[in-house]
């Protein structure tokens, strides 16, 4: 099956027009979604209510007068600030994040960029981020937001290395590093998923990626950079309206990203869980869109359980515990592969 | 513990502890929240709960007791003197009204909601209720005035009540007087003890308005008031004495 945008549209400028705009049409719902969700775990995990005025059922409508709200605020720069820079911050963090959905396949039908390169894409681009983090921490002019970048340069590069051992591991039983190369290598029944396979190996990589996927995104309990309680906002402490909306979408974007990734490696991406039951291009795209919910549901559900980490303890889970098990894991993985 | 065996160990826990927290909050995902949405919903009031005070007129006798249990001294009271002719009627608890309540104003802004006005009362006419919004923009409009009397009839009891009372010590001193004279004319040489007398004309009518002022100075007339005014302490001490003239004593 091929892309049914360039299937009906061709190949010509309009076609990678929507093909690039589609994706951003969802992270917007998405994002929406899970910010209520977000309120609404959080709030139900400690025993409260949450917002339930705005909208009149349950608050649904919190999440659109948060960002009426963030749309109107005043745009401030500090004085002192490297005005490109701070500028320039939000939007590469936001590209960085939106850029790597180009490479996931949300249903047979659809994949923003059909490359035999996938899944190396997502984690290049993904690296951007760190980027934009840091310029932005650079140019506020402020402690806070310095170092909050710095925890976050450390924290983002350290725990790349395990997540990318673990992705090999994958790619070394599905063959290739296409996505949606590694979601046909899944097809069937549920147990056809890459979570079971190798057992137990896969499942431990699919632990090691879910843990250093919480880290780079910088969600609880790896938020050391924003650090509320010891560093303010972190590297986004001195932005305001617009420019903090993108760096808050680019979480978000990001939550679904590694969710979206970890779905296509370990839970067979838009394959049904039962066969050809419920299979097709639009189930496709349900049913990935569903196992990364649900995956970012777990990472909510971890943020409002842990504690925040400590930057030696995050050090030691990433050099000391994740990185060997990775390459053990990997060297498992590859000797069963092998000597099949 | 060798390290290795105690590196794995760390993990090994690590995970439990992880999927024992996780176990917990899912619990409490799905328990009811104890929040409640409160101005829709509200919690109880515990029976006791000190809140906003209520003065039930009817029952009140002016005794002034509660405004001088008062530690911040947000309680004014301002009494009349009824006329001998006039029926105040009595209380629920059967206490019979003589003083018009003028002012009855308590400060919401001063009171610090201690109760202790409320055992004081003789007739229970003042208590707490539950009612606990009454937030202002305005200071003074924390300043609840319970009197049922109108402007005009305050201001007419407060003269009636002025005029009782100038008539009386005009009586008193006509009556005071005479039997001065008569002393005087029994006893003849005796020049007559004016400037005694002379005096006990305004510091009776005085005493009739200070009752309720706040100043600490004065806190000896209300007390006499106060004694005066409560029916079962009256014929103790100063049995058909008038008050008004032991003060000046």
């Amino acid at each position: 099956m091929h892309n049914f945008i360039t299937y009906y549209l061709g190949a010509g400028f309009l076609a990678s027009l929507i093909s690039s705009v589609l994706p951003i049409v969802f992270v917007l719902g998405y994002a929406l979604v899970a910010m209520y969700l977000e309120l609404k775990v959080s709030a139900h995990m400690q025993d409260r209510l949450g917002p339930m005025r705005t909208g009149k059922w349950h608050g649904w409508a919190q999440p659109l007068a948060d960002v009426v709200k963030l749309l109107q605020k005043e745009d401030t720069i500090p004085t002192a600030a490297d005005k490109l820079l701070y500028i320039l911050a939000p939007l590469l963090v936001f590209m960085g994040s939106y850029a790597a959905y180009a490479a996931i396949p949300f249903s047979p039908a659809y994949i923003g960029a059909d490359i035999n390169l996938g899944i190396f894409y997502i984690i290049a681009v993904s690296a951007i981020v760190v980027l934009g983090i840091l310029m932005a921490g650079w140019s506020s002019d402020n402690k806070w937001s310095l170092l909050g970048a710095m925890r976050t340069a450390a924290q983002l590069v350290s725990y790349e290395i395990p997540s990318s051992l673990a992705v090999l591991a994958v790619i070394m039983v599905a063959g290739s590093l296409n996505l949606n190369d590694v979601c046909a290598a899944q097809t069937g029944w549920f147990w056809n998923w890459f979570i079971f396979g190798k057992f137990p190996f896969l499942f431990i990589t699919f632990v090691i990626y879910f843990i250093a996927s919480l880290a780079e995104t910088n969600r609880s309990p790896f938020d050391i950079p924003e650090a509320e309680s010891e560093l303010v906002a972190g590297y986004h402490t001195e932005y305001s309206g617009m420019r903090f909306a993108f760096f808050y979408l680019a979480e978000y974007a990001n939550m679904f990203t590694v969710a979206a990734v970890a779905a296509v490696l370990f839970f067979g991406g838009w394959n049904s869980p039962f066969g050809t039951f419920m299979s097709g291009p639009i189930w496709g795209a349900f049913w990935l869109i569903t196992k990364g919910m649900v995956l970012v549901f777990i990472q909510m559900w971890l943020r409002w359980t842990l504690p925040r980490f400590r930057v030696d303890q995050l050090m030691y889970l990433s050099w000391k515990i994740l990185t060997p098990f990775a390459l053990a894991d990997l060297v498992a993985v590859g000797l069963w592969t092998v000597l099949r | 513990m060798n390290p290795t065996a105690r590196y794995f160990r760390n993990i090994g826990k690590g995970f439990s502890t992880v999927l024992v927290g996780m176990k917990v909050t899912m619990r409490h995902l799905f328990t009811p929240a104890v929040t409640i949405q409160y101005p829709d919903a509200r919690m109880s009031i515990p029976e006791r709960g000190r809140n906003r005070l209520y003065v039930n007129m009817d029952d009140c006798i002016g005794c002034d007791q509660c405004a001088m249990a008062c530690p911040v001294d947000c309680i004014t009271i301002e009494t009349a003197k009824s006329l001998s002719t006039e029926d105040l009627g009595v209380t629920s608890t059967g206490q019979k009204k003589r003083l018009w309540v003028t002012q009855f104003d308590i400060d919401f802004g001063k009171c610090c909601y201690c109760g202790l006005c409320v055992p004081p009362c003789p007739t229970e006419c003042i208590y707490m209720t539950s009612v606990f919004e009454f937030s202002d923009y305005d200071r003074k409009n924390l300043i609840y005035s319970f009197i049922t009397l109108t402007p005009g009839e305050v201001a007419q009891k407060v003269k009636q009540a002025q005029q009782a009372e100038r008539e009386a010590a005009a009586k008193k001193a006509a009556a005071s007087a005479a039997a001065a004279a008569q002393k005087a004319a029994q006893a003849a040489q005796k020049p007559a003890p004016t400037p005694e007398e002379a005096t006990q004309k305004p510091a009776a009518s005085t005493a009739q308005q200070s009752t309720s002022s706040d100043s600490p100075g004065k806190q000896e007339d209300k007390k006499m008031e106060s004694r005066e005014a409560k029916p079962g302490q009256e014929p103790t001490s100063s049995a058909g004495d008038n008050p008004h003239e032991s003060k000046t004593d």
